[in-house]
């Protein structure tokens, strides 16, 4: 990096004149710039530097809002009606609204993976210093940390230079959410390109995040051949002391498994968690077991199977405590964002907190030593487990026949449940004896307890699902392999050539949370099919479980039936939330490593090479947090669409370009300066998606991009128009806009094509190098 | 039960909300007197069964006796075709709605904005969001739903109903176009 501090800390320092303890003297910065990359024009961008970029992504593809609500109600002026057009007392209109609400959004996303990172660096730096060197691949990763290159200007080596790093994070995210506030920003496409740039932020802080641990954790480093994880309820063994572990930040699962090796528990219980800690638990701990995605948090602590419960931060339901309480596990909360009203613990003997929590005198403490929750956690286990022996609160088939049938029948279930499920029916059948239609909701249901919340008899309706759906549940046994973080160099020289002229026709990344429209079948069958298709499948968080959670017709998982390298065919895992930044990354790197262009505080040309060049899709299937806007927002910043299910329409604005409006589709060709026509490649930025159907033949189009060589056209087009007859059951209406030349036309489709195109009155037209930004055009020869 | 409240509780408007459509004949009215009318259909159409028959093909009639230009979100395309109907167009959902708000487009035929949208059969959700979305960005243009499910932030739309009454509704409103009442 550029800039080092100094900084000594001595004990104790004896002088003639003194003697002096725990000093610690912090002399600024000292230049040390041995990276030999020139700075790009945007180091360290501040929340306006790279606006011209952002306005002309939002230029080509504009907003379309949906509000949620028609009111503002965030200043005491209103609440404010702001329907169709009205103006709300600060002046701000619906569409300026909107944005705020995506600012907001994108700001808690990135403030939230920025605050993780924090945690883990400060606490790393605390425990190994600030000299600690990174190494997330070894001799495989020689750019290591391509988002903070890209946005930072800094190439960090250290613990100690993630710290500055993370500073300018926090400084951003700071100045984002200030506009946010009443009177700050009136016009709805700054609030956007502020969004954007909330993005870039939160790609940053989470690759610090990641990089940190994997460098100190020794989590897999750009491992193809990382280990395949066990997962699913009915991987843990019940006769051992179950400890799960709930949330995203690995500290506190660190401290539990480092505890269970130096007293040679390890085998001796089980360690399973959800969402993203089971995610970094098994990068640390091969044996620890993935249960499932974050829908699923009532389902397992109401199955009974874990006997203390670890909450961490982000996506952890807040009634967890309670519902351990029903099955008599203790808690222990370990993050102090997520302090859930216990008594503050970290600083009493270990002794006293496994007695009260083992005798119940409390059901849950907060304990902020890392190490302590280590110990306590598996002490606790240890004792309580025998005691519970896994009690569960799930009723028996009597007692759902005989509670359903005190059912009113008044619909509030099916009113209140996100995916609209048809409960009373299934209350109907329970009443009859038949919990056939109940055990068919098993796999739809998201858990998210709305119905029973609802129900004015109380009926524990997500308990009689998931007991119906028990045998299922505690079957489920397959495997996810532990997220392998980066992508190695040599994986981007042997790929990028064939990514960017077209020839590996795309990269498709599943990632974000579960909120799936119709379970996780979709995303493993979207996988499974782009896989097959010798695309590049990477996957991270939720989606990578559940792209894990099937089988094939030879019984293998999709990690066990594809390989884990970046190559056409490859099925990646890339870890939990925080390691998104290796997609972003790899797409960078294809830039930089395969095409040679600096990174180095250099963002606008290389988000313009990326969005002409690489033919990316995101795929947030199940999408539902502002983590999942920031993270989106990281990818549409530098140019790569991301689709989201239908859930994912309640983000409330997609960025949408329109296919029918010609002059949109423009861009210059860098060799000469002609403004070209390039069709709608990629068509949009962010959108909405009804159905795995139209997802894939969403993502083979997504993956055009200007920059394709007619065979790699060829490749694409094939894909999109194949996907599109299956599914469709007819040829693109659209196929002439991605056509430039008669060679584009995949060959056993030229006659076809060929009508099609003269009937369209199409013209043939040039394959520029494409580029949005004027300054990159070369001069025109004389 | 036919109720007035939004189906999914927590999809509250606020000051605007839709006119509850009493029964068929008013939507028909509404149709009948639109210029340039186009229903959407989301991918619930062959989802939903009423009186054991799908929603697609109640659809189907509907638009055959109407001449109302339909247009299909999703994967339905294929639905028609091999029903042997075939829309007027498809598109994605947020495709169709980014087209609505914007006042200079022309139709799916590009003969002129549509003046009615009627949308029926996608994921209540989505069809609420972009309903709001008209409601609010597209304010000269009326919207109209033929679910069973109230919509607030439509123009006009259906109360909540069971899939009986439902099934009634869309037979009722084929019969009085092909009668010509």
């Amino acid at each position: 990096m550029a800039k080092k501090g100094l900084f000594v800390k001595a004990k104790e320092l004896k002088t003639d004149v003194a003697l002096v303890k725990n000093l610690e003297l912090s002399i600024g910065k000292l230049v040390d710039d041995s990276w030999d990359e020139p700075m790009g024009p945007t180091p360290m961008p501040h929340i306006s530097t790279l606006r011209d970029w952002d306005m002309k992504l939002l230029n080509k593809y504009k907003p379309f809002y949906m509000p949620d609500c028609d009111l503002c109600c965030l200043c005491t002026y209103g609440k404010c009606d702001l329907t169709a057009g009205k103006r709300g007392a600060c002046g701000l209109n619906i569409a300026d609204q909107s944005s705020r609400i995506v600012l907001i959004a994108c700001s808690i996303g990135a403030a939230t993976h920025t605050g993780h990172a924090r945690h883990v660096v400060d606490h790393l730096i605390e425990e190994y210093g600030r000299n600690h060197s990174l190494n997330v691949g070894g001799l495989n990763v020689d750019v290591e940390a391509p988002v903070t290159r890209l946005v930072t200007g800094i190439k960090p080596e250290t613990l100690g230079d993630l710290d500055e790093v993370l500073t300018y994070c926090e400084t951003q995210v700071t100045h984002l959410l200030s506009a946010a506030h009443t009177g700050q920003e009136a016009c709805n496409l700054d609030f956007e390109s502020k969004a954007l740039h909330a993005g870039r932020v939160d790609q940053v802080g989470m690759e610090v995040a990641d990089l940190a641990q994997i460098s100190v954790f020794d989590f897999p480093k750009a491992d193809p051949e990382a280990p395949l994880i066990e997962m699913g309820l009915g991987t843990i063994d019940k006769a051992k002391p179950v400890i799960c572990c709930i949330g995203h930040n690995v500290v506190p699962s660190v401290g539990i498994i480092d505890y269970m090796k130096a007293n040679k528990l390890d085998s001796k219980l089980e360690v399973v968690g959800l969402c993203c800690t089971a995610i970094d638990n098994s990068r640390y701990f091969d044996r620890a077991k993935i249960v499932g995605p974050i829908s699923w948090e009532l389902r397992v602590i109401r199955s009974g199977l874990v006997d203390v419960l670890v909450l961490d931060e982000q996506c952890v339901r807040t009634d967890c405590s309670n519902e351990a309480e029903r099955i008599n596990a203790p808690v222990i909360a370990a993050s102090e964002k997520n302090c859930i009203g216990y008594k503050n613990r970290t600083n009493d003997p270990v002794d006293e907190i496994v007695n009260d929590l083992v005798t119940r005198k409390v059901p849950g403490v907060l304990i902020l030593d890392p190490e302590k929750v280590g110990e306590v956690a598996v002490r606790v286990a240890q004792k309580v487990a025998p005691m519970r022996k896994k009690m569960d609160v799930l009723p028996s088939v009597e007692e759902i026949t005989k509670l359903a049938k005190t059912c009113r029948h008044c619909n509030l279930c099916q009113r209140s449940c996100p995916q609209d499920l048809n409960i009373p029916a299934a209350m109907t059948a329970a009443a009859e004896g038949n919990l056939k239609p109940l055990t068919e909701l098993y796999e739809e249901c998201i858990g998210c307890g709305r119905c029973e919340e609802a129900c004015p008899v109380k009926l524990q309706i997500h308990s009689f699902i998931l007991k119906a759906g028990q045998k299922f549940m505690l079957e489920e046994t397959n495997f996810c392999r532990a997220g392998r973080g980066a992508v190695q160099d040599i994986e981007i020289r042997s790929a990028g050539g064939p990514i960017v002229l077209g020839e590996i026709p795309g990269i498709l990344a599943a990632v974000g949370c579960a909120n799936y429209p119709h379970g996780g079948k979709d995303v493993y069958d979207i996988c499974r099919e782009f896989a097959k298709r010798r695309f590049i499948v990477m996957t991270s968080g939720c989606s990578a479980m559940s792209a894990g959670s099937y089988r094939n017709e030879e019984g293998q998982t999709l990690y066990e039936e594809f390989p884990g390298s970046f190559e056409a065919g490859g099925v990646l895992n890339v870890g939990s939330c925080v390691s998104n930044p290796h997609i972003a990354g790899a797409a960078i790197k294809v830039a930089n490593i395969f095409a040679k262009r600096n990174l180095r505080g250099n963002y606008e040309e290389i988000a313009d090479y990326i969005h002409n060049r690489v033919g990316a899709v995101g795929l947030a299937w199940g999408a539902y947090s502002q983590k999942a806007a920031s993270i989106a927002s990281g990818f549409w910043s530098l140019g790569v669409p991301v689709l989201v299910g239908p859930h994912g329409s309640k983000y409330r604005r997609m960025l949408m370009g329109r296919s029918d409006k010609p002059e949109n589709w423009e861009v210059y060709d860098a060799r000469t300066g002609d403004v070209v026509n390039v069709g709608p490649a990629p068509e949009h930025l962010f959108q909405t998606v009804e159905t795995p159907q139209e997802a894939m033949v969403s993502i083979a189009k997504l993956c055009i991009r200007p920059n394709d060589t007619w065979k790699g056209r060829s490749i694409k087009l094939s894909h999109y128009i194949d996907l599109h007859k299956r599914n469709y059951g007819r040829m693109p209406k659209d196929i002439h806009l991605f056509v430039r030349t008669m060679a584009d036309v995949p060959t056993t489709m030229k006659d076809e094509i060929k009508d099609i195109l003269d009937a369209k009155g199409w013209k043939e037209t040039v394959i520029p190098d494409p580029t949005m930004l004027p300054r990159m055009i070369r001069k025109k020869k004389e | 039960m036919m109720s007035c409240e939004p189906w999914q509780c927590a999809e509250i408007a606020a000051t605007k909300k839709a006119n509850p459509i009493t029964k068929p004949e008013v939507a028909v009215a509404m149709i009948k007197r639109a210029a340039r009318p186009i229903l959407v259909v989301g991918s619930n159409a062959t989802e939903r069964s009423l009186e054991g028959k799908l929603l697609i093909d109640y659809i189907i009639d509907l638009a055959k006796a109407s001449n109302v230009q339909v247009v299909a979100t999703a994967h339905m395309v294929a639905e028609f075709l091999k029903r042997g109907y075939e829309p007027a167009d498809f598109m994605s959902a947020m495709d169709i709605g980014n087209r609505l708000v914007d006042p200079t487009w022309q139709g799916i035929d590009g003969k002129g904005h549509p003046d009615l949208a009627m949308f029926v059969g996608l994921p209540y959700y989505m069809e609420s969001l972009i309903l709001s979305g008209l409601k609010h960005f597209a304010p000269d243009l009326r919207t109209m739903t033929l679910d069973n499910l109230f919509h607030p932030h439509a123009s006009w739309s259906f109360p909540n109903a069971t899939p009986k009454v439902w099934a009634e509704n869309l037979t009722v409103m084929t019969s009085k176009f092909k009668g010509g009442n």
